[in-house]
């Protein structure tokens, strides 16, 4: 019975089959012919600035980035004025997971046209790979007029300049209360010692503890203690020493980092001046990094050193300006004309060379993209977005800090270094630095802190 | 346009199955004329296909790249397997996975089946139970965060009169109107784990309860019954009736928790991010090959636990078998 009955079944399955991949063709034929017929009104943009790109209709360029909604809709709207001209079609993917993932894709040969890399050791291993191409001559030029030597090295891979630089953000920044300052009489501090007298008037006062700080942040527990460390190694020791540090060409534990790290011991791990609002030195390791800074707006805390980024974590109505309830200054140097900045941003790395991608390529290094980006996050999310790009109009920012943050950036004093955990390879950069360092903010010593890291240098 | 998209991908997907499962139908059908047993082969050969490449050959590139170093290119032999049991950070790790996979399942079961019994034939039992059953059904993620809330740590000391700090962890809350010291629960060691662990528990005792008591309404009645009449009561109904009648459900409630708790991930991941000496294998392993780029000590961790998987399920197949031959 059973026997008699399969058979009619069987073939039944197989006709319903035949007739779904028939369906199946005539789909993958129709889904054609939508790539085409692009928007090619210019609309109000003036389309002269990108008549040397060609016309690129018909042409795609992926992009692939870490950088999420609600931060890429400025992205994608600051590519529109290149598509409505060109006619090109830039398709922007993004991935929390990015930095994993797009190793996979390189390794694998499935690599996107342009990848938004935040991190230059990242940078060097997609190089590594081998399936990273340089940029037309253009980007190297664009990049030596509107940024600088020190950025342009941060794109340059054993002497082949790779990758021009997009956004960037400012970590030498300590964020206070303008109305507690000025309620107090206190001045914002011009040199590291200034700082340390700043400190200790609050102390005296009473009201609060001065310092707070949060490093929980899942397994990157402990990054803000290394831009901490990175911060004082610029101003303990200098510019130089920190590329030495860096590079390892000096060891991890050696005299000028072990003094470095003890700078930052002196306010963090001293338990009159931490942790505002929190708790004792130990709860620094398990508030997150979101949470360290906002005692601030309670005035339970004073001083919360911190990157430029960190203005969206507080809540919605806060008035972040040099008046208003919460500004940032910037984290003095040894001596008022010391100007060393700490910073990170990302870069466009191309895994393509056709015409499209080169072009598109060239106008991300431009004057003309870092302004339109500005305006369109401006826009979209009230700035958060900066370029260290020399022609970036400050006028195009909404943002107090964003302003602060440029004017930082373009001060012909500045010198800037890029976040050096980001440039170690990753066994030290992105998990012995931070896990020691976690260990060294709950009771671990100076020193067993820096052996071990330098014991994990692979 | 984009759910437009995603269907069509969805219509492909369907029509990829219909294609594959009408193929293996139309051969199946043309051999099942010849008779034998080859008809069955037909129809083990995709799984037998997909276990091999999305299983079989996966397992043994790692078990290979266990061999290499950080970037996969020079051969260290043992070496990592040397670090996972003599460096002190990974012996850390070990340490905990074995209070995960020791504690887990016998607190959980041993709530779930004190609960199972003390509720069982009780008035309000469906709702007494379903309280317990509930965090069954919030993710592993959801739950830590919840715990993360319930565990938060202010120090009072930190306050001044100006600036008092308040609670926000309902735990340190209650300790201090009973008019203890506020504790940082996630940051001293080993004792963070066992908090971790909790959560495990909060959420595992649930399918213990309601998988044991299934069984235990399944003894028969009868059974209960006589050993009454012998005059057996209390405790000893425990132990000479209850325990023995449901013992192959208590066996697969312990390895099926054991097992969990081997592969604990997320909650380790969610709340503690494995720092502060709690990190599990797991843990390491993702860590290891996707942050630190070192590719060589993830595998090696995969395959320790894999190896220390393997006995538990062995036992568990052995267990369900026993019980079926009976």
């Amino acid at each position: 019975m059973t026997r008699m009955m399969s058979r009619p079944r069987t073939r039944g399955a197989v006709l319903v089959a035949g007739g779904l991949s028939a369906v199946l063709a005539l789909g993958a034929c129709s889904s054609d012919d939508d790539g085409d017929g692009g928007s090619a009104d210019g609309g109000s943009t003036d389309c002269a600035d990108f008549e040397s790109y060609g016309d690129l209709s018909g042409k795609t360029v992926t992009v692939y980035a870490g950088i999420v909604a609600p931060e890429d809709q400025p992205y994608m709207d600051s590519y529109k004025p290149f598509e409505d001209c060109t006619g090109a079609t830039i398709d922007y993917t993004a991935d929390k997971n990015f930095e994993q993932q797009i190793l996979v894709q390189a390794q694998a040969g499935n690599a996107p046209d342009i990848a938004i890399v935040p991190q230059p050791g990242l940078l060097q291993q997609l190089v590594a790979t081998g399936a990273a191409v340089e940029p037309p001559a253009e980007v190297g030029a664009n990049v030596d007029e509107f940024w600088g030597e020190d950025w342009k090295a941060y794109g340059t891979v054993d002497g082949t300049f790779y990758a021009a630089p997009s956004g960037a953000s400012v970590k030498s920044l300590v964020w206070y209360s303008p109305t507690q300052f000025a309620d107090n009489g206190w001045e914002v501090p011009t040199t590291l010692d200034e700082l340390q007298t700043l400190t200790d008037d609050i102390v005296a006062k009473g009201d609060n503890k001065p310092w707070c700080a949060g490093i929980s942040s899942g397994e990157a527990t402990g990054w803000p203690i290394t831009d901490w460390m990175e911060d004082m190694m610029l101003r303990v020791g200098d510019p130089d020493v920190y590329d030495q540090w860096v590079a390892h060409d000096i060891p991890f534990n050696s005299e000028v980092p072990t003094e470095a790290l003890d700078a930052v011991g002196n306010y963090l791990k001293n338990p009159d001046y931490v942790n505002g609002g929190i708790g004792d030195v130990s709860s620094i390791a398990t508030t997150t990094f979101q949470d360290g800074g906002l005692p601030i707006l309670d005035g339970a805390c004073s001083l919360h050193r911190m990157a430029s980024f960190y203005a969206s974590n507080f809540p919605e109505g806060t008035d972040v300006s040099e008046d208003g309830e919460v500004f940032a200054f910037y984290l003095p140097g040894k001596t008022a004309d010391d100007h060393p900045v700490l910073g990170a941003g990302e870069f466009n790395l191309a895994f393509a060379d056709r015409p499209e991608v080169q072009a598109f390529q060239t106008y991300l290094s431009t004057d003309l993209w870092a302004n339109n980006k500005a305006s369109a996050s401006s826009e979209a999310t009230g700035g958060g977005w900066i370029s260290a790009n020399k022609g970036l109009d400050p006028a195009n920012l909404v943002n107090p800090i964003d302003k602060l943050s440029v004017d930082l950036l373009q001060d012909p004093n500045t010198v800037f270094r890029f976040d050096g955990s980001d440039q170690m390879p990753a066994a030290v950069g992105s998990n012995a630095f931070w896990k020691q360092a976690t260990a060294w903010i709950t009771g671990q010593s100076t020193k067993d802190t820096l052996d071990k890291i330098e014991a994990s240098w692979p | 346009m984009e759910i437009a998209d995603k269907l069509l991908s969805m219509v492909y997907a369907l029509v990829a199955f219909a294609v594959v499962l009408g193929l293996i139908l139309f051969l199946a059908s043309r051999y099942e004329r010849r008779g034998g047993r080859s008809i069955a082969w037909w129809f083990i050969a995709p799984t037998l296909l997909l276990l091999a490449v999305a299983l079989v050959y996966p397992a043994l590139r790692t078990i290979w790249y266990s061999f290499f170093d950080a970037s996969g290119a020079s051969f260290v032999g043992l070496d990592n397997y040397g670090t996972v049991f003599t460096q002190s950070d990974q012996l850390v790790v070990l340490r905990n996975t074995v209070l995960w996979t020791l504690v887990t399942p016998f607190v959980a079961t041993a709530v779930g089946m004190l609960y199972a019994i003390l509720v069982d034939g009780a008035k309000g039992e469906g709702v007494a139970k379903a309280l317990v059953f509930l965090p069954m059904a919030i993710s592993l993620v959801g739950a830590s965060i919840i715990w993360k809330f319930m565990y938060d740590f202010r120090d009072p000391a930190a306050g001044t009169e100006k600036n008092p700090v308040e609670q926000i962890g309902l735990l340190n809350q209650v300790i201090l109107w009973l008019g203890g010291d506020a504790k940082n629960f996630l940051l001293d060691s080993p004792g963070n784990t066992f908090w971790l662990i909790l959560v495990m528990i909060w959420i595992q005792a649930g399918f213990a309860m309601t998988i044991l008591s299934a069984s235990i309404k399944a003894i028969p009645s009868e059974m209960v019954e006589a050993a009454r009449l012998d005059g057996v009561h209390g405790f000893k109904m425990f132990r000479f009736i209850t325990l023995p009648s449901i013992r192959p459900s208590v066996v697969v409630v312990l390895t099926t928790i054991a097992i969990a708790c081997l592969k604990v991930f997320d909650i380790v991941r969610t709340m503690t991010g494995g720092q502060f000496n709690t990190s599990v294998v797991a843990n390491e392993f993702y860590t290891q090959t996707f942050s630190a780029a070192n590719q060589g000590l993830g595998a090696a961790l995969a395959v320790v636990l894999f190896i220390l998987v393997v006995p538990i399920i062995v036992y568990n197949v052995r267990q369900l078998r026993a019980s079926e031959g009976r």
